[in-house]
């Protein structure tokens, strides 16, 4: 992971002082709320639907134990409502809807798609204090939410991925420096959101984003970025385009300055809904790209002053080097792990699966990536109580060199796990709860908070989640059904990213009432879901008790009409949209003759 | 340079500035005898006179830019790094405080408008 300087310590530890200032004149009402507004969120405070909410930054994902032990003890110690809000919000939520939801819950942290950590109910009045014991771990909220650059995301496997060419860490840590607190582009039209990777295989939906960046070997053996830019989800969703097909290493935050320099000047400001860079990116196409290569030259002309220096990238490099393994030596690895999966799989058909589905290869022959889920009847998708992350950081301390992933399918991965670990690692892990063996299977499923927890939700996320984590439990079911991108969001804004699931499910508000929309076909950008691109909507909105029926039918469409070994998205590809469009409507029961 | 903090009672003695609109294009303005430029922000969340200041020094202009409009204490910093050297505050500003507020952090990763190299540079 990447050693914090002096430097870097005291910066973050200024902008918790900062912070403090801020919040004392908006207490003391010096500063008001309006202006204050824009100052909390690039600290990440919002004001959710019942109290504020806290979005932890996590840089390209990488977290060690003893920053989860701090966010375990937040969430123990500063994530809880009084008695009477609590009861007040519970009493509103019950009188929403006519499904069983799951109660709100205290004392919890939730991991988003973007790699970041979330709190529900820390007062405002305690926010500077949870602001600097974030900074006693170099732990911040910069820039995780406004009209800025926010948190960088990457390859959950950055760094450990087999099919890695480049390790984008150093890449993200300098692009994390280059746009913090950075004086141009704090006000920018609209959010601006970077993700990176180095692998074939693309784990962090780049083409998703406002940029989204490929570092790779040209032919020649050198460096370089593939630069796209104008991707996003929201009510509009856009593949990025390229503008780039190789960008020396060296080059990238001045580039990255052209471009959002060029937005910043020219991105619309007159709605939020066309602020985005990707509506400037299709009305201007080449324009914009022609200003952009203007801007960078004029950039390079005037002395190019961000070109990052060998000695840089070497020194950032260096806090990224692996950790060393005693336990396995490299000569005899493979046949021995080999010994104790078979020995471990006749033994228990439980870690076998776990094997399969929560384990995944390493770049080090002698090592293994290890998933823990957090998808778990009971518990929202993502959430984790203050037990649960002081026991990952047990499990981080003792088999994975002391630090833990944040994935963008919500759950945490142990990066550095010695493959002879595994049966101790999975005989922990199925204690804490965290060996459920559902990875990337449709139990596996992203959510947002929604209107449990959102203002800006339309329709609740998490009862959606719990009546489909509920219905399908049955592992054989779910192994059989295989490898399944379910994504649900709360509302347009696509938190839950539903644009890219395989099975997108998006809430929506009419008449005050929460209506589903069902979307088919969307993809991440990755090898199992296909070029990247937005679900195709299959009708009318569902209520509320339908949904869960409609994903059981289309599921048995799948399940009926597929070949031998066909996963979801090659069936659905080759049996065509129509037969699991007419199965989700024959679903309907609530909306069958009044369809909205 | 540090940032000229002007309170908007302060009697303005001086003759206007040439006046940019925020969605005018910074590299092609004539900069010839120009001695300040008054820039615009009409809500202080609309950034784009940032930019505009930075180009304008980065073009060498070396006299006065002002920011003008919802000038507020908390911006003041980001101003003066993207190249502002006065500021009119608005009327309900803390002046003093804001000063202040100019001299917080020790140091950036960027470089900007005043200081171009960035910390890697610096500490290199």
């Amino acid at each position: 992971m990447y050693q914090y300087t002096e430097f870097d310590r005291a910066f973050v530890q200024a902008r918790a002082a900062q912070y403090r200032d801020q919040l004392t004149r908006n207490l003391a009402g010096t500063l008001g709320d309006d202006e204050f507004r824009p100052l909390r969120l690039q600290n990440g405070w919002y004001i959710q639907r019942y109290a504020p909410m806290l979005r932890v930054a996590v840089p390209y994902g990488e977290l060690n134990s003893a920053q989860l032990r701090v966010l375990a003890t937040i969430a123990h110690d500063y994530d809880a409502p009084s008695p009477e809000l609590l009861a007040q919000a519970q009493a509103t939520q019950d009188k929403i809807g006519h499904i069983a939801a799951p109660r709100l819950t205290t004392h919890y942290a939730h991991f988003t798609t973007r790699q970041n950590v979330q709190f529900n109910w820390i007062p405002l009045e305690k926010s500077a204090d949870v602001m600097e014991l974030l900074a006693s771990v170099n732990l911040h909220g910069i820039q995780t939410s406004g009209n800025c650059i926010r948190n960088i995301t990457s390859d959950e496997r950055a760094g450990i991925a087999v099919d890695e060419a480049v390790d984008p860490r150093p890449y993200a840590e300098v692009l994390r420096q280059w746009s913090t607190l950075h004086p141009e582009f704090a006000y920018l039209p609209r959010k601006f959101k970077i993700a990176i990777t180095g692998a074939i295989e693309d784990r962090a939906a780049i083409a998703w984003h406002d940029i989204g960046l490929r570092v790779l070997r040209n032919a020649q053996g050198e460096v370089g970025f593939q630069v796209f830019v104008g991707g996003g989800m929201g009510r509009t969703p856009v593949i990025g385009t390229e503008i780039r097909a190789f960008l020396p290493w060296d080059q990238i935050i001045n580039y990255l300055e052209a471009v959002v320099r060029v937005y910043n000047g020219w991105g619309r400001r007159d709605n939020i809904y066309k602020a985005r860079i990707k509506i400037l990116v299709k009305a201007e196409g080449q324009r914009y790209f022609d200003e952009v290569e203007a801007e960078y030259q004029r950039i390079l002309a005037n002395g190019a002053h961000h070109t990052i220096p060998q000695a840089e990238l070497e020194r950032v490099s260096a806090c990224f080097v692996a950790p060393v393994l005693t336990q396995c030596s490299a000569s005899d690895a493979e046949a021995r792990i080999a010994r104790i999966l078979k020995a471990a799989a006749e033994d228990d058909v439980e870690f076998g699966r776990w094997i399969e589905r929560n384990v995944a290869a390493h770049k080090n022959p002698d090592m293994r990536a290890v998933t823990l889920s957090f998808k778990r009847l009971g518990q929202a998708p993502g959430d984790a109580t203050a037990d649960q992350l002081k026991l990952a950081a047990d499990l981080a301390d003792k088999y994975s060199a002391g630090e833990v992933r944040v994935t963008h399918d919500q759950n945490l991965l142990l990066p550095w796990v010695g493959c002879d670990q595994l049966p101790e690692l999975w005989r922990e892990a199925r204690k804490a709860g965290f060996a459920r063996p559902n990875i990337h299977l449709l139990s596996d499923m992203i959510a947002c908070p929604g209107g449990d927890y959102c203002a800006l939700a339309n329709a609740r996320s998490l009862p959606i989640a719990a009546a489909i984590t509920a219905r399908y439990q049955d592992l054989d079911e779910l192994f059989d059904l295989g490898e399944i991108d379910l994504h649900i969001s709360g509302c347009i804004n696509s938190c839950g990213h539903h644009h890219s699931g395989h099975i997108g499910i998006l809430g929506v508000d009419k008449d005050g009432q929460e209506w589903y929309q069902v979307t088919l076909g969307g993809s991440d950008g990755s090898t199992l879901s296909g070029a990247p691109k937005a679900g195709k909507v299959v009708g009318p909105s569902f209520a509320a008790d339908e949904v869960v029926d409609v994903i059981e039918a289309v599921l048995e469409v799948y399940k009926d009409q597929r070949t031998a070994g066909e996963t979801f998205t090659d069936a659905l590809q080759r049996v065509g949209f129509d037969a699991f469009k007419h199965a989700a409507h024959a679903a309907r029961h609530t909306t069958a003759r009044a369809t909205v | 340079m540090t940032l000229l903090l002007i309170t908007s009672t302060a009697p303005t003695d001086e003759t206007a500035g040439l006046v940019l609109a925020n969605d005018a294009d910074a590299h092609s303005v004539p900069l010839d005898g120009v001695t300040r430029i008054d820039l615009n922000f009409p809500k202080f969340t609309d950034g784009r006179a940032f930019s505009q200041a930075f180009v304008l020094r980065r073009r060498g202009y070396k006299g006065d830019i002002r920011a003008h409009g919802d000038v507020l204490i908390d911006q003041l910093l980001q101003m003066q790094r993207s190249g502002f050297s006065s500021a009119v505050l608005r009327a309900d500003q803390d002046a003093a405080h804001g000063q202040t507020l100019l001299g917080h952090y020790k140091g950036f990763y960027q470089g900007d408008a005043v200081h171009a190299a960035p910390h890697f540079a610096d500490a290199a």
